[in-house]
C-alpha cells in the first residue's frame, strides 16, 4: 500500500516535471514565432559558451579518437584488415561520440552554468522584477540560451568530429603505420555526408534539452544557496540522462530502421 | 467598482503550505492617493504587494487592479497589465548583469520607442532624484544597500507607471535620503497623479505622506482610514503600534 502511494506520489511528480518543461518549449516557440529574439544576448551568449566549451570539447574528442583509433587497430592489423581502421574512427565519431560527448560535456559545462544563474536571479527575486516590469524571463533569458546553444553545439559537434578523427588518424599511423591516405579513403567509404547531417541533427536535439532543463530548473529554484545547488546538480544530471536516452532512440530511427 | 478605487484585494486568503499568511484579507487602494501599510515584521506587507502585481495568486479571494481581477489571468496577459504597476522591491532586485543605468533605462528600452539619448537623460534625472549621481555605469555588486534600494526606487518610478507600490523605500536609509525619497513619492503624486502604496516602518514620513494608512495584523488589515484618523485612533492595536510600546493586545 505505502509502496503503490510513493509510486503514484513519483508518476504525480514527473508528470508535472513534463508539463512544466513542455510549457516553457510552448513559450519558447511563442517568442519565437513573435520574432520576439534579444540578438546582442544571443549572441554573447553565443560566444561566452561556444568558446568556453571549445577546449575541453577538443580534448575529450581528441583522446576518445585516439583511444578508438588504438583499440581498433590493435584488433583490425592481427585480423589483417588495418585498412578499415579509418572507416572504424569515423564512423564511431561522427554518427555517435562526437555528438553524445560534445553535449556531455556541454550540459556539464553549460546547462550547469545557465541553471545556477537562473536560480540565483530566482533567489534574489531578479525573475519577479523582470515580471513586474512586464518582460518575460523566457524571451529575456529562455530564448538567447535556447539560441545560443542550437547555433553553437552542432558547431562545436563538428569540431569534435574532425579533432578525433585526426587523433585517430596519428595514432592509427604511429602505432600500426596505418598511412594517412588508407585512413581516409577507408573513412570515405565508411560514412557519408548524410552520417554527418544526421550527428548535427542528434546535436540540435541535445541542444534544446540542455537548453530547457538548465532553464527549468533553474527557474523552479526554491529556497536560498542551497537551492541554487540543487538546481545545478539536477539540471546536469537530468540533460545527461536524457541526452543518453534520446541519442539511443534517435540512433534507433535515424540509423537503425532500415 | 467604485471608480475612485484603483485597486482592492477581496476577501483574499493566502497561504504557503500550512502557515495562512493573509486571512480574508479586504484592502482598498484609493486612485490618486497615497496609502500607507504598516505592520509587524512578517505580518504579510510584501506578500500584499506582490499580489497587487500580479506576482502571485491568492489561494481565495481576488485581487482587483484597475478594473481587471487578476486572479486566473494568464502570464501572458498580465505582463501587459504589469506596465501600468510598478514594484520597488524591499531587497531592490536589480538585474546583476546590467550597470546601473541599464538597469533603471530597461523598461524604457524595453517598453517604448524613445532614442537612446532621451532615455538616457530620464535615467539622469530619476537617478538624480533619489540622490544618485556618477553611479550610472556602477555595477550592482559594486554599491551598498541604501545605493541599490534608491536605484530600485529610480527603476520603479522611471515608466511614471499609474500606480507604484514601494516596499520599505527608506528602510536603512540615512534621514536626509529618507526625507528626499518621501519627497519624491509626494511630488509624483501631485505631478502625475499616480496611486502609490507604501510599506514604511517610518512613522515620520508615513504621517509626512499618506493619506490613507491600513494597519496589517495577524492576517487582516485591522484598522484603516485617512491618516489623522489613524493618528488619533483609540484602537489598542493602532496606539501600541504607534507607541511602539511592549505592554499592549499585540504579543512581543
Ligand atoms: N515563498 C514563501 N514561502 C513560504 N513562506 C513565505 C514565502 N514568502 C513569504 N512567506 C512568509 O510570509 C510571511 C509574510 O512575509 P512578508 O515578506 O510579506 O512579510 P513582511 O510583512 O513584508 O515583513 P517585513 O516587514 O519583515 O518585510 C512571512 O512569515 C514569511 O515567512
Ligand atoms: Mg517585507
Amino acid at each position: 500500500m505505502r509502496l503503490l502511494e510513493r509510486f503514484g506520489e513519483g508518476t504525480i511528480a514527473f508528470l508535472e516535471y513534463l508539463g512544466g518543461i513542455f510549457s516553457l518549449v510552448g513559450e519558447s516557440i511563442r517568442s519565437l514565432v513573435h520574432a520576439q529574439i534579444r540578438y546582442a544576448e544571443t549572441f554573447v551568449q553565443s560566444y561566452e559558451l561556444g568558446l568556453g566549451s571549445l577546449l575541453i570539447v577538443l580534448l575529450t574528442s581528441l583522446f576518445t579518437g585516439m583511444v578508438i583509433s588504438l583499440e581498433s587497430a590493435q584488433q583490425a592489423v592481427q585480423f589483417g584488415i588495418g585498412s578499415l581502421v579509418g572507416g572504424a574512427v569515423t564512423y564511431t565519431s561522427v554518427r555517435e561520440l562526437g555528438p553524445m560527448l560534445t553535449a556531455v560535456v556541454v550540459a556539464g559545462r553549460v546547462g550547469s552554468a545557465i541553471a545556477a544563474e537562473i536560480g540565483s536571479m530566482v533567489v534574489t527575486e531578479q525573475i519577479d522584477a523582470l515580471r513586474s516590469m512586464g518582460l518575460s524571463p523566457v524571451r529575456f533569458l529562455v530564448v538567447p540560451r535556447l539560441l545560443a546553444l542550437a547555433f553553437m553545439l552542432p558547431l562545436l559537434t563538428i569540431f569534435a568530429d574532425i579533432i578525433s578523427i585526426v587523433g585517430g588518424m596519428w595514432i592509427a599511423q604511429a602505432y600500426a603505420h596505418i598511412n594517412p591516405a588508407t585512413f581516409i579513403s577507408s573513412a570515405r567509404q565508411a560514412v557519408g555526408f548524410d552520417d554527418v547531417v544526421k550527428g548535427l541533427v542528434k546535436a540540435l536535439v541535445f541542444a534544446c534539452i540542455i537548453a530547457f532543463v538548465g532553464c527549468y530548473q533553474g527557474l523552479s529554484t526554491r529556497g536560498g544557496a542551497a537551492g541554487v545547488g540543487r538546481a545545478t546538480t539536477s539540471a546536469v544530471v537530468i540533460s545527461i540522462i536524457l541526452i543518453f536516452g534520446t541519442n539511443f532512440i534517435m540512433s534507433y530511427l535515424l540509423f537503425g530502421a532500415h | 467598482m467604485d471608480a475612485s478605487i484603483y485597486a482592492r484585494l477581496d476577501d483574499v486568503t493566502l497561504s504557503f503550505g500550512e502557515h495562512v499568511i493573509l486571512k480574508n484579507c479586504n484592502l482598498d487602494i484609493v486612485r490618486g492617493a497615497i496609502t500607507c501599510i504598516v505592520g509587524l515584521s512578517g505580518a504579510g506587507k510584501s506578500t500584499i504587494l506582490r499580489l497587487l502585481d500580479g506576482l502571485i495568486e491568492p489561494s481565495s479571494g481576488h485581487v482587483y487592479v484597475d478594473g481587471h481581477d487578476l486572479c486566473h489571468t494568464p502570464e501572458r496577459k498580465l505582463v501587459d497589465l504589469r506596465q501600468k504597476t510598478s514594484l520597488a522591491f524591499q531587497f531592490a532586485a536589480l538585474l546583476d548583469s546590467l550597470t546601473i543605468g541599464e538597469n533603471v533605462g530597461l523598461p524604457l528600452r524595453e517598453h517604448t520607442a524613445l532614442p537612446d539619448e532621451k532615455i538616457r537623460h530620464i535615467v539622469d534625472d530619476a537617478l538624480e532624484s533619489v540622490g544618485l549621481r556618477h553611479i550610472y555605469d556602477s555595477l550592482p555588486n559594486e554599491l551598498s544597500g541604501g545605493m541599490l534600494k534608491r536605484a530600485g526606487f529610480a527603476r520603479a518610478i522611471v515608466t511614471r507607471p499609474e500606480l507604484v507600490l514601494y516596499d520599505e523605500p527608506t528602510t536603512g536609509l540615512d534621514p536626509i535620503v529618507t526625507n528626499l525619497i518621501t519627497d519624491t513619492i509626494l511630488r509624483l503624486r501631485e505631478k502625475l497623479d499616480g496611486t502609490a502604496v507604501v510599506i514604511s516602518h517610518d512613522l515620520h514620513s508615513i504621517f509626512r505622506m499618506a493619506d490613507y494608512v491600513a494597519m496589517l495584523f495577524e492576517g487582516a488589515i485591522i484598522a484603516y482610514g485617512p491618516r489623522e484618523e489613524i493618528r488619533t485612533s483609540t484602537n489598542p492595536f493602532v496606539q501600541q503600534f504607534l507607541t511602539g510600546s511592549e505592554v499592549g493586545p499585540i504579543p512581543v
